[in-house]
């Protein structure tokens, strides 16, 4: 999973304390963050929750309050061109010179970024190719939707070919279809080695590709794991398993319960049953139902969702926020 | 904006040099000037006065070939009424091209949402802005040097003599004078450009102060000039020093700086700008032209006060821009 690089060299982005205020909000609050080599890691949380702050903090575009931040190993305060050379940004709001073709807009990034003019044409046609645009390469940029502008900011990413690639609300504003198309690209960048920073409000949306993720919440990130850590730490069982068998006549439910790791079992409807269990136990139960003598047709682990672990983290927080005041008084 | 000193100390310390990217910028931005309707336009616009003015000189000229030793640089100054001259018409044309060439440069950037991934390249803001400027004057530049030698065309072919070398000279450095007069008017546009978040508004500010000082300022300094220096005795220093204020107080005005600098550099015959004592013109045969170094002389503080204003402006526009926080 977290490709398991704990230690200091894979650490790409590192922050400390890193703090912004706007007089008296704190837009992101004392955050430490470090995000390991080749990870897609996923800064989520509602509107407002500081993370395109904390973007732009890590990019040099904006000033920290208070604390630091190590992108790469450069400082994005006093080295941003360092930083910006190896680290591809689309802002949430992509927008492009709509009176020239693609194919220009990408040659003026190419040219700020100072790669040669040759390598800079070869670059180009690369992205587009590999972006699907390649047959509208040559159309201006006012007559894209919203999907291919979105695909045109990740083929000026490509471009600079980044070490990492930090995305702000990269969903934004696509259909489903493309948002699922467009998610998918980003494994690809993963599989590339680039290292992806995606932020979102759209928890559920952005969960499967993310390694890990930070919930932010006013400022702070106050959960931070894997997406089955968090569930585990939060709702207690952290996997769901949904199984089907063939044979309906039994119920299989008991002898569920009884597999090693299970917490619950239920029924759901003829042949369709549901498990809880504290980790992946698919090959017992797999076992479990061979030996009850049944068919098994499908067994698959279903993700829990984060807007639920969100949910429910809050709900546990306001009630002891509760139980402190009530001791309090 | 939350900005602690120390923050501040740290940013001067920032390693690159700050001028990564600028010819990129200055190359992408003089491409989309001089492809652009906007400045279609105004080229189509300037091309038609300065042949209909140059057109109307000429017949003026004609007559006095060969006495009048300079003929080309009465092709900008000669109009005949009711059309004022070439240099009367850019006193606004330049202005305005100015204004059109910078309103919309920072907060066009904005709206579009461009100039966060702009930013996001590996360039300081310093070299997006001053790229932005020098594109603009490179333009305005550009398109003058193009009326420069149309003009010197049309004089060539309609008058049948070639221009003196001392016209050439002079005519150039009225060139270079009216450059640093539009960087007046284009770092004032940029600045309106930071400052407000629609281009229309940045327009409208920049054609606002253009018309105060145009219209309204000359007025302005001749009522406080009056106000503070009062003629009560009706001496001649009276008058004098009433006239000095009103001058000083106009130089404060680009327009002002731009008509003394072009009076000066056309007119050789002129030996001093403002009011002149009787003592001044002893020894001088009055009607005899300046040498070229002599004109240059007499308006180098003027040429300096454009290019002073030009540079305040800039600095000013720039630190806002530095500031600005960019979320678009
Ligand atoms: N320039 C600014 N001045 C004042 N407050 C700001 C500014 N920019 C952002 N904020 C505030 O900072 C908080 C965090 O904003 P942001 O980082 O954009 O959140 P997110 O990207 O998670 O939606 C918000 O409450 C926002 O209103
Ligand atoms: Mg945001």
């Amino acid at each position: 999973m977290s490709s398991g690089s704990g230690n200091g060299e894979g650490v790409v982005i590192q922050t400390e304390g890193l703090t912004k205020r706007y007089w008296d909000l704190v837009a992101v609050d004392h955050l430490d963050l470090s995000i390991h080599e080749g990870e897609v890691f996923g800064v989520l949380g509602p509107n407002g929750s500081g993370k395109t702050t904390t973007i732009l903090m890590l990019l040099g575009l904006t000033e920290p309050t208070e604390g630091s931040a190590r992108v790469l190993g450069f400082d994005p305060v006093r080295q941003p061109l360092k930083v910006k050379a190896h680290v591809g940004y689309l802002p949430d709001q992509v927008g492009f010179y709509d009176e020239l073709t693609a194919r220009e807009n990408l040659s003026y990034i190419a040219k700020l970024n100072g790669i040669p003019r040759r390598e800079a044409y070869r670059r180009i046609d690369e992205s587009l190719e590999r972006m699907g645009l390649a047959d509208v390469a040559d159309r201006r940029v006012g007559t894209y939707s919203r999907g291919m502008k979105q695909r045109l900011g990740l083929a000026e990413l490509l471009l600079k070919r980044p070490r990492v690639v930090i995305l702000d609300e990269p969903t934004l504003g696509l259909d489903p279809e493309a948002a699922r198309e467009f998610l998918h690209t980003i494994e690809g960048l993963k599989e590339e080695g680039i290292t992806v920073l995606l932020s979102s409000h759209l928890l559920h949306q952005v969960q499967a590709v993310c390694d890990r993720v930070g919930l932010f919440h006013r400022g702070k990130m106050v959960l931070e794991g894997t997406v089955p850590e968090l569930a585990r730490r939060v709702l207690g069982g952290a996997y769901r398993i949904r199984l089907e068998v063939a044979d309906s006549t039994q119920d299989l439910t008991e002898a569920l319960r009884r597999t090693p790791g299970v917490v619950s079992a239920r029924r759901v409807d003829g042949n369709v049953y549901e498990l809880e269990a504290g980790e992946d136990v698919r090959s017992e139960v797999a076992r479990a139902v061979i030996e009850a003598g049944a068919g098994l047709l499908s067994l698959e682990r279903e993700e829990p969702s984060l807007d639920e672990i969100y949910a429910r983290y809050f709900q546990e927080v306001s009630a002891d926020g509760n139980d402190t005041t009530s001791n309090e008084a | 904006m939350a900005t602690t000193p120390q923050a501040t100390k740290r940013k001067w310390e920032r390693e690159g040099s700050p001028w990564t990217g600028l010819w990129a910028v200055v190359a992408k931005e003089m491409a989309d000037h001089l492809t652009g309707v906007r400045m279609r336009i105004l080229e189509i616009l300037i091309v038609l006065t300065a042949i209909g003015t140059v057109y109307v000189a000429i017949q003026n000229l004609r007559t006095t070939v060969g006495e009048d030793p300079f003929l080309f640089l009465r092709l900008f100054t000669t109009g005949k009424d009711p059309l004022p001259a070439f240099v009367g018409f850019l006193g606004f044309l330049v202005p305005l091209i100015a204004i059109a060439l910078g309103f919309d440069a920072v907060n066009g950037e904005m709206n579009r949402r461009t100039l966060s991934r702009v930013l996001a390249q590996p360039i300081y803001r310093d070299a997006l802005l001053f790229g932005k400027f020098l594109a603009g004057l490179f333009t305005l530049a550009l398109v003058l040097a193009a009326i420069w030698l149309l003009i010197y065309g049309l004089g060539l072919l309609r008058l049948g003599v070639p221009p003196s070398g001392e016209e050439v000279a002079r005519s150039l450095w009225f060139l270079v004078a009216t450059v640093a007069y539009g960087g007046v008017w284009l770092s004032l546009s940029l600045l309106f450009s930071i400052v407000f978040r629609q281009p229309a508004t940045a327009a409208l500010s920049s054609i606002a102060v253009w018309l105060f000082f145009t219209v309204f300022w000359g007025m302005i300094a001749q009522l406080v000039a009056q106000g503070l220096q009062p003629v009560r005795f009706g001496l001649p220093q009276e008058f004098l020093s009433q006239a000095q204020l009103e001058l000083g107080l106009a130089r404060i005005s680009p327009n002002t700086l731009y008509g003394e600098a072009v009076l000066a550099l056309l007119h050789p015959t002129v030996r001093a700008l403002g009011p002149v004592l009787p003592i001044q013109l002893q020894g001088a045969i009055l009607g005899t032209p300046l040498p070229l170094s002599q004109s240059l002389l007499l308006i180098w503080p003027q040429l300096t006060g454009l290019i002073a204003a030009t540079l305040l402006l800039f600095v000013l526009g720039y630190v806002l821009f530095q500031r600005q926080e960019i979320r678009a």
